[in-house]
């Protein structure tokens, strides 16, 4: 008597599984035809998309034809698109003051800078670190831990150990007191919480876009550099004749997710500075949640509006990413 | 058959360990010092004398109080009883008691000073019971004041007395700020009233900022300028978010620092042999002496699947000698009309300056002014409070001046007073 082995043990129940789907799929297949069985073995994945990101999304539109204080939607009063006007009533858009919802515009500008200048400062550092951490270093896998520590960081465990090291008493003003130099109120001075939230951003999600850019580099064939070597050619025109095109599709993938992830910045700059000082760090995410959720008087209609432009301007930002993208990859076809 | 019954009894563990039982009251509360581990303690003797009833105790931040309770109340859902502040704001979820519990009239007796508080406006609902009166007050940092040599101001003493007298102690002893007072529309709104403010419109929704608001407003803004006022806690946040200062107290930072007297047990527990502190009640404005004021009270939410259980938890806690006991070990103001009124409370604490600070808080209940005392009850004090705080800040933050800040917090208020009209 011969002992079953451990895989015939394992394929065994998903074959008998198999072999009793087997003809009611192959009579489905005959039926609709195989674009019909790709729709068939979506429809579980659709399913849950649908449920839980295209239902709230449109949930969302809806609350955002709304108004009122109330939670249930069979509670608050059609209002069309008051909600959208009243974000958009405005004398100068770029003098948030002007506008009814001042709170609203201020939160615009101040993500707009936010991610002009932080994926920016992202790839930059993103790119260089990656580009230390593929050399030949002593301890490099130490120092590759080391970058990508703070990202399996909690957000509002970033916020604090910043917020105590950047607060009054915090440890950086003790250093400055230490060296004799007067402490400053880093996090109440507006321009340097700015400058704060965005080097706290870098700090904490740097180390994962450089894995990224990290495993774009050790994809690049070595060959190319050996050819480049005995060619004689500088390093800078490695670097920017071989390193970047071939690094572009990795490159393309950071700014789109750096892009998104700095749009939604919310958790670590509101435990670091709560949006203040005044508006200074105030930032989308952060004016949805206290308008449809910690404002006294929660507007959830108007809440839900501004999630709609941001999202809307969102999709828009990675068509126009991705679209760029592909007209990078057929130019590099031709 | 033994698969059979392993299913169900694993969809059996999966139902217990998921539906509410019969005899469970979960209660939501927030600790602003030492009451957390008191209402433990209560809690299990009253399991004790109780058996069929589970009390579940849920330990939560003041902040999941403010803003994640209300989104489950309106959702239909929440704690059996919760422990809060915004009392009236969100009293249509507050179940009624006075079917349910032993005598209506105790209730009536002992609580029916702030019952309105507590209730839908034109309704004679029992909803709880406050588990603590506050009152807003000041303190000043003794030790600072005796090192600088100036005397502390007495009890008549005004803002601008109180002002001149921290800039003083600043000055001379080099800490950063003369005085703070706590980021929130309610602390602010003492002063506001000594100044002779009024809120409250002819027709009972908010009136535009008066003349007397401004005028404070505009000294407290002066005063963070030069920096006699700390402006730290007020920029440290965007909107109405409430940022308290003691701990630039309990550090030694400030002279005076203007909060309330739940800040007693913290104060006393953090500060321990320091630096001397006295409470000192609210300085004096043209209109009044007077402090605003508050607490926080235990609730029943009208969600509950276990009404009766629920009263029975209620009956227990609000008895007099159980809110004399939770005051005595707390440093709490009672709120139980029985309570004060006999008196002999008997603090547990061996710190004596902590005493005599709750002392000094029972004496200036008597300046309380009726401006003050109808503001708890007011449906949209928060939304005054919150206009405030909000446009304050960013005054202070240098992003409004002082006049447009006026104009924003009467347009806040009353496009908050449409929304929820809608």
């Amino acid at each position: 008597m011969t002992t079953p082995s451990l895989s015939s043990l394992l394929l065994g129940p998903i074959n008998a599984v198999m072999r009793i789907i087997d003809a009611p799929l192959r009579r489905l297949q005959k039926a609709t035809g195989i674009g019909g069985m790709a729709a068939f073995f979506l429809a579980p994945n659709m399913l849950i998309f649908g449920i839980f990101v295209l239902l709230p999304l449109v949930i969302n539109f809806v609350y955002s034809m709304t108004g009122g204080t109330a939670f249930f939607l069979s509670e608050r009063d059609f209002v069309g698109g008051d909600q959208y006007s009243r974000l958009f009533e405005c004398q100068n858009y770029l003098d948030p003051m002007s506008c009814q919802e001042d709170a609203f515009w201020t939160a615009v500008g101040n993500t707009f800078w936010f991610v002009v200048l932080q994926v920016s400062l992202m790839i930059l550092t993103a790119l260089i670190t990656a580009l230390i951490l593929n050399r030949e270093l002593a301890a490099r896998s130490f120092w590759r831990a080391v970058f990508f520590f703070p990202v399996l960081l909690s957000p509002v465990v970033v916020g604090l150990i910043w917020k105590w090291i950047l607060q009054r008493q915090g440890l950086l003003n003790f250093g400055l007191y230490q060296f004799g130099m007067d402490p400053y109120t880093w996090l109440t001075d507006r321009n340097w919480t700015f400058a704060a939230t965005i080097g706290v951003s870098l700090w904490a999600h740097m180390g994962f876009y450089a894995l990224i850019i990290l495993a774009g580099l050790q994809a690049i064939p070595k060959d190319l550099y050996e050819a480049a070597e005995m060619d004689g050619t500088k390093p800078a025109r490695v670097f920017w004749r071989i390193t970047l095109p071939l690094l572009a599709p990795n490159l393309l993938v950071v700014v789109v997710l750096a892009l998104i992830k700095s749009v939604q910045v919310f958790d670590e700059i509101y435990v670091l500075t709560g949006g203040g000082p005044g508006t200074s760090t105030l930032f989308l995410t952060q004016y949805i949640y206290e308008t449809g959720f910690a404002s006294v008087l929660r507007n959830p209609g108007l809440a839900a509006a501004a999630s709609i432009l941001m999202g809307t301007v969102l999709v828009v930002l990675t068509l126009i990413q991705l679209g760029i993208g592909k007209r990078g990859e057929n130019k590099g076809k031709r | 058959m033994k698969t059979r019954s392993l299913l169900t009894g694993l969809a059996l563990a999966f139902l217990t360990s998921t539906a509410a039982h019969a005899g469970d009251v979960r209660i939501m509360w927030y600790s602003d010092g030492v009451e957390g581990e008191v209402m433990k303690d209560l809690v299990g003797r009253f399991m004790k004398e109780n058996p069929g009833i589970n009390v579940i105790l849920d330990n939560v931040a003041y902040s999941v109080i403010k803003e994640q309770l209300p989104v489950q109340l309106e959702a239909g859902n929440g704690p059996d009883i919760a422990r809060v502040t915004a009392i009236k704001e969100l009293s249509k979820h507050w179940l009624d008691l006075r079917p349910l519990v032993k005598d209506a009239k105790y209730w009536d007796d002992n609580y029916g000073s702030q019952a309105d508080w507590m209730r839908p406006d034109g309704s004679n609902q029992i909803s709880g019971f406050m588990t603590q009166i506050t009152l807003t007050g000041g303190y000043a940092n003794k030790t600072l004041f005796d090192q600088a040599g100036v005397p502390i101001p007495g009890p008549k003493a005004t803002w601008e007395d109180w002002a001149a007298a921290s800039k003083k102690v600043q000055e001379s002893q080099q800490v950063p700020f003369a005085m703070a007072i706590d980021r929130s529309g309610h602390r602010i709104t003492a002063p506001l009233l000594s100044y002779g403010a009024n809120y409250i419109g002819s027709d009972g929704k908010p009136a535009p900022l008066d003349a007397a608001a401004k005028d404070y407003l505009t000294k407290f803004v002066g005063w963070a300028g030069d920096g006699t006022v700390s402006k730290d806690v007020w920029v440290s946040a965007a909107g109405s978010t409430y940022r308290a200062a003691a701990d630039d107290f309990i550090n030694g930072q400030l002279a005076f620092y203007y909060s309330g007297s739940w800040q007693v047990a913290n104060l006393a527990t953090k500060i321990g042999n320091n630096f001397d502190w006295v409470a000192v009640g609210s300085p004096c404005g043209p209109a009044a002496c007077t402090g605003m004021p508050g607490g926080a009270a235990l609730v029943a939410v009208k969600y509950t699947k276990n009404q009766k259980d629920v009263a029975t938890v209620m009956d227990w806690f609000a008895q007099e000698a159980v809110v004399k006991e939770f005051s005595e070990r707390t440093l709490f103001l009672p709120g139980n009309k029985a309570v004060v009124d006999k008196g002999g409370l008997n603090f547990k604490s061996d710190n004596e300056q902590a005493k005599a600070a709750l002392n000094v808080f029972v004496e200036s209940t008597k300046t309380t002014s009726e401006a003050a005392l109808k503001l708890p009850g007011w449906r949209w004090s928060d939304t005054v409070y919150a206009a405030i705080v909000t446009r304050i800040g960013q005054t202070l933050a240098g992003e409004l001046k002082i006049d447009d800040a006026f104009t924003r917090i009467d347009s806040d208020i009353a496009q908050k007073v449409k929304d929820a009209g809608k």
